[in-house]
């Protein structure tokens, strides 16, 4: 909570004339019943003064009130106006910061988070830290000091029935800190019990096909209704519990005014004295219940930005190592390499072997088997365990970051386009020139569908590229990985989507207009690696088979498994 | 005062678009009827208990009278009138408040339902054909509003229409006067409210749109993390995300800045009042105009507090009711969807299927003009493979369509065992086939309910009989809980190819005659693909099976391979034949061994 508050810290001149401001304004209307007593009691019951006296004072105090009514206007709307500049400047920053840390974590510390986890605390939780700030600079601050600002005047009136007044005010904190305290854990459970309805509707959504040709419509129904039954009496749980706050306040505050009246008639006070007192009631009341709704908002905001402070407390310091170099002839060079995700056991196992600048890798092998593994330790996502790993004769962890990867073009799998126009997503920031991005357009064969949308290359791909084929996404991948024409071209699994013939027409333009990149191509197919100068066969984080496809066919007996299984038993010797 | 929930997600509809008032209240009266005595009830408890609420400061005002009197027993007297009184009053307040919140319970449960259960008959295309995101927005969010309207915002309007009159009547019976007052301060405070809502208004929606845009920004960016590092564009990305970041807060805070003064103004307008009352109070009390006393002052004042106060109330809770009524219309034009058509009169049961499909000189386009199988005809006897063979998007799930009845064909004609199945029932034509999809569909319930899915006669053993046979038994008795074991999003780790296993031996027990295989397994490894196929090899057996191919080398021996191409069936028969043909399709089958 600290550090998100530090944020404010900018702001502070800020903050603290809008508090100032918000201050005046409060006393202001504290003072309206104080004038409101003379009025009544010093002037118009007043048997002293004489007529003339009378109205000159009822009209100096009815302008006094006047006063203080127009400096809480411009006092409030002053400081509210503060309030929201520092507010938002400070969210804004906030964001800022988060966002850069998000963009800068490393692929550890994202699986770490989660990225499910990292969307909600950048969106919503930098909601809630918004709200919380803002609400409390802007109740927060004149609730407390209305409460406190009246019954100090209260007491400069009256003390007995300013202690009246005193029993009041905890009692009906108490009652609505009660009330709240108790709903929130049912208010959580509301929130559960809405996602599984919301988990329900989306399984009825996506699986409606299942679902129609099972004839199992009305069998869903049942369910679903068992869910919005238990939904709903949890809900009215809630409601229940909820609508007893403002009636008990009202009631407590109501016998306060009753016993008022009766201990001021006994101690015989004047009819203004407790006309004056009714006021602060009111005043007291409302503050109190501003005080509630910001104690909810409250809980929530600080648990918001406890879960953004862990992510901006990540390390995202860059080391750059001093490692032994390698064989400069070689591009790429893995030696000894281990590695595990969780530190317990390898994902990786002894990994050997090296490339020539220009040749072609292809990776072979079930899920699971560590291919993208590869991948993501060449391009040093994660570091090795064991082992070295160079790129030009250089260990990769001796390379800035950002100089390592300006080396690669690279297609994950299930990789992403943006909400944004076919050619930004080629280019993704570089600033390509025109022709890089249609040369990688052709290569990637993906001239054909690109020409057919409206606007070419303008054209405005959807959220998540929704109105894409898979296809089509794949192949827009793929020339953002060329588009740079990169030394080191990664294509990991991202032809799968492709037909055979779009497959082929795609290997022969990397070939041809791509020859001095050297790639790794990571792949389910036989088809997309079999043409490689050298093939890895992966299983379970072991190379159970290196080398070229005509070899592996005889030596690699998973490999001509894979084979068969994929070309046709009979095929061999046609 | 529950706090409302706020759906930033939510960036639909944020157009100021016309709403059709008419047709959500005939629909709202409709789900409210059966509340009516209820209604009355909640009405009559509120009306009551704000009354004697009323009653409570005229009551102040005789006992403060006797205050200057000294008047002992009757401050007394006055006193526990008044303790009685307000009693009363938060007891009748705090039924009706639970009585609404019951109401507006039943009303959503049986929303949630009408709307599920309308979604529920919905063809496929209406699916096809929308985010499931609005539609879950609909259900979720959309009713909530309404809900939360009905709770809340009805009570307050209510009490509030109540308070106004009552206080008006009682302050006429103190100081007709007086009133005089608020011929200067309501239209001024109505005047202002009424300003400030116009001038807001556009302002948050504009605040919603921009933080929806930013919030969508980061789900993608954050998605593609790892891409954004590899390209080293980190840079770049920031800088675009400062823009939508001040965008959203500047858009925020002028929403704000003029949100927020409507707080203030209306505590001048208030203050305003009270300052105007006390002058002329204290100034008629002086010149003994009308009698006054100054209990009949205090009197005064605390009912115009009460009389104020709810104007405001009222005005702010205009804006509310509009987006509830935004929001029941959404869920009403749900409703409204025209469910699938249903069955032709006297629609047979298909039943005892044998499984010869007969399909003639077919027709059919998704959107009219647009016609994406022309002229189709297909003949397959009992126990035969076609294969569907074509690029994506060249229309292979569209015969699946349409076998399926999901869409019904513009011309020609499907017969199942000679019968033409539009005179047949929807469900028995459904239940004919069994679909192996490439989108494994699973639900959060464990291993035996997913397969069972919701057929209450499976027993254990058949559940397992099948698991053996789809090669997953093993898998599943490794799980924590075996076949109890909870299926989540998160929970339990498996992987594609074993969900995939698990929809296999769901359709193996359901037994149907002919079975549509969408033969998937582009993300699968070779090694559970081959499982996979193993079993799939078993569940074929005897039946006719449609077979969406991926791969040729597992068509080569079916008894028919139709070729598509841009929607259109541009080939049809087996390998052999059609390898001969040295068509289309032999163009496919040697791309895959191409060299470079």
């Amino acid at each position: 909570m600290t550090k998100t508050l530090g944020y404010l810290k900018p702001y502070g001149g800020t903050v603290v004339l809008g508090l100032a401001l918000k201050f005046v304004g409060a006393v202001a209307e504290l003072f309206l019943p104080l004038l409101l007593e003379w009025i009544i009691d010093d002037v118009a019951a007043n048997p002293l003064l004489s007529d003339s006296d009378k109205l000159k004072w009822t009209l100096v105090l009815g302008g006094l009130m006047l006063v203080c009514a127009v400096l809480a206007l411009v006092g409030n709307i002053i400081a509210n106006r503060l309030t929201v500049k520092s507010s938002g400047r400070m969210t804004h920053d906030l964001r800022y910061d988060l966002f850069r840390k998000t963009c800068y974590l490393d692929s550890k510390q994202v699986d770490g988070f989660g990225v499910p986890s990292l969307i909600s605390r950048l969106t919503s939780d930098s909601y809630y830290v918004n709200q919380m700030v803002a609400r409390t600079l802007r109740l927060g601050v004149r609730a407390p000091i209305l409460i406190t600002g009246g019954l100090i005047l209260a007491f400069t009136q009256d003390v007995i029935l300013a202690c009246v007044l005193l029993a009041c005010v905890p009692l009906v904190g108490i009652t609505i800190f009660l009330i709240t305290k108790r709903s929130i854990p049912i208010y959580f459970e509301v929130q559960r019990k809405q996602d599984v309805m919301v988990r329900r509707t989306q399984e009825n959504v996506t699986g409606v096909r299942v679902i129609k040709a099972l004839s199992k419509s009305e069998y869903e129904v049942e369910k679903f209704e068992d869910v919005t039954r238990d939904l709903a009496a949890t809900e009215f749980k809630a409601n229940k519990l909820m609508s007893l706050s403002n009636p008990l306040a009202t009631l407590i505050l109501n016998l306060g005014l009753v016993v008022l009246i009766v201990v001021g008639a006994v101690c015989g006070n004047t009819p203004g004295t407790v006309l004056a007192f009714l006021q602060f009631f009111v005043i007291i009341l409302n503050a109190m219940i501003a005080l509630s709704k910001i104690f909810v908002v409250i809980s929530r905001g600080s648990a918001s930005a406890s879960r953004i402070e862990s992510v901006l407390e990540a390390d995202t310091e860059e080391k750059v190592g001093n490692f032994p170099d390698g064989d400069a002839s070689k591009k790429i060079e893995f030696r000894g390499v281990s590695f595990s995700y969780n530190g317990v056991e390898n994902n990786l196992r002894n990994l050997n072997f090296s490339l020539y600048s220009g040749q072609t890798l292809g990776i072979i092998g079930a899920t699971g088997s560590g291919k993208s593994t590869v991948i993501n330790l060449l391009m040093r996502f994660y570091d090795v365990g064991e082992g070295q790993i160079f790129v030009d004769g250089k260990d990769v962890r001796n390379y800035p970051i950002a100089e390592l990867r300006r080396k690669f073009g690279v297609a994950f799998q299930n990789d992403f386009l943006m909400a944004a126009s076919v050619k930004e997503n080629v280019d993704y920031g570089r600033n390509l020139s025109e022709e890089q991005i249609n040369k990688a357009v052709d290569c990637a064969q993906a001239r054909e569908f690109v020409d057919g949308l409206d606007g070419g290359l303008e054209f405005d791909l959807a959220q998540k590229a929704n109105n894409l084929s898979g296809g089509q996404k794949q192949r827009l991948l793929i020339a953002r990985a060329l588009a740079a024409s990169p030394e080191i071209l990664i294509l990991d699994d991202s032809s799968s989507a492709l037909d055979y013939a779009t497959d082929a027409a795609l290997r022969k333009a990397l070939a041809r207009e791509y020859a001095s990149s050297t790639k790794v191509i990571v792949a389910q197919r036989i088809s997309s690696v079999r043409h490689a100068d050298l093939i890895l066969v992966l299983d379970d984080g072991d190379v159970i088979g290196a080398g070229k496809h005509e070899d592996l066919i005889d030596s690699c007996a998973e490999y001509a498994l894979i084979y068969s299984t994929q070309m046709g038993a009979e095929r061999e010797g046609a | 005062m529950a706090v409302r929930r706020i759906n930033i997600k939510d960036t639909r509809n944020l157009e100021r678009r016309k709403v059709d008032k008419k047709f959500v209240l005939k629909n709202l009266f409709s789900y409210l009827k059966p509340y009516i005595p209820m209604l009355a009830l909640v009405f009559a408890a509120n009306i009551l208990g704000t009354v004697s609420n009323l009653v409570g400061p005229w009551l102040c005002g005789l006992a403060i009278d006797e205050i200057a009197e000294a008047d002992f027993g009757a401050i007394g007297f006055y006193a526990a009138l008044l303790v009685a009184l307000y009693a009363v009053s938060a007891l009748l307040e705090y039924l009706s408040a639970v009585g609404m919140a019951y109401i507006s319970r039943g009303t959503v449960k049986k929303m949630r339902n009408d709307v599920f259960r309308s979604l529920s008959a919905l063809p496929v295309s209406y699916f096809d054909n929308r985010q499931a995101g609005d539609i879950i927005s609909v259900l979720s969010y959309d009713i909530d509003t309404v809900g939360e309207s009905l709770a809340n915002d009805v009570i307050i309007v209510l009490k509030s229409s109540v308070m106004i009159v009552g206080s008006l009547v009682m302050m006429l019976i103190i100081a007709p006067v007086l009133v005089l007052v608020f011929v200067v301060t309501v239209p001024l405070s109505v005047i202002m409210t009424r300003f400030i809502v116009r001038r807001v208004q556009p302002l948050f929606r504009k605040r919603s749109r921009k933080l929806g845009e930013l919030n969508g920004y980061v789900e993608e960016i954050t998605t593609g993390q790892k891409t954004t590092r590899a390209y080293n564009c980190e840079e770049k990305i920031i800088s675009d995300f400062e823009v939508k970041n001040e965008e959203a807060i500047n858009a925020y805070s002028r929403a704000e800045y003029f949100g927020t003064i409507s707080g203030p103004c209306v505590g001048l307008v208030n203050n305003l009042s009270l300052t105007l009352v006390s002058v002329f109070g204290a100034l008629l009390y002086m010149f003994s105009v009308g009698g006054m006393t100054p209990g009949q002052i205090s009197s005064f004042i605390l009912y115009s507090r009460k009389f104020s106060g709810p104007i405001n109330e009222i005005a702010n809770i205009m804006g509310e009711f509009q987006s509830a009524i935004a929001a029941a219309e959404r869920v009403f034009r749900v409703l409204e969807e025209p469910p699938e058509p249903a069955d032709a009169e006297g629609a047979e049961e298909l039943t005892d299927v044998r499984g010869d499909v007969h399909i003639e000189h077919l027709n059919f386009g998704y959107t009219e003009g647009k016609t994406v199988i022309k002229d189709f005809s297909l003949d397959v006897k009992k126990g035969q493979v076609i294969a569907i063979v074509g690029h994506t998007g060249a229309g292979k799930t569209t015969i699946i369509n349409l076998l399926m009845r999901f869409y019904d064909p513009c011309g020609g004609s499907i017969e199942i065992d000679g019968k033409d199945v539009a005179n047949l029932t929807r469900s028995s034509v459904r239940r004919a086939f069994t679909m192996v999809l490439q989108d494994t569909w699973l639900f959060a319930g464990t291993v035996f309910e997913n397969i069972a899915y919701g057929n209450t006669g499976v027993s254990k053993e058949d559940v397992i009989r099948v698991c053996k046979a789809a090669k997953i038994h093993s898998f599943i008795t490794k799980l924590p809980q075996g076949y109890d074991t909870v299926l989540t999003d998160n929970a339990v780790n498996i992987s594609k190819g074993q969900k995939q296993l698990l929809t296999i031996a769901r359709a193996m027990l359901l037994d149907s005659p002919m079975l549509i295989l969408d033969e998937a397994t582009s993300n699968v490894d070779t090694r559970t693909e081959q499982i996979i196929q193993e079993a799939m090899k078993n569940l074929m057996k005897g039946r006719t099976c449609f077979v969406i191919a991926h791969r040729l080398s597992t068509i080569r021996h079916a008894d028919n391979i139709l070729v598509m191409r841009d929607g259109n069936v541009v080939e049809q028969g087996t390998h052999d034949r059609l390898m001969a043909a040295n068509g289309y399709y032999s163009e496919l089958y040697y791309s895959q061994f191409e060299t470079t």
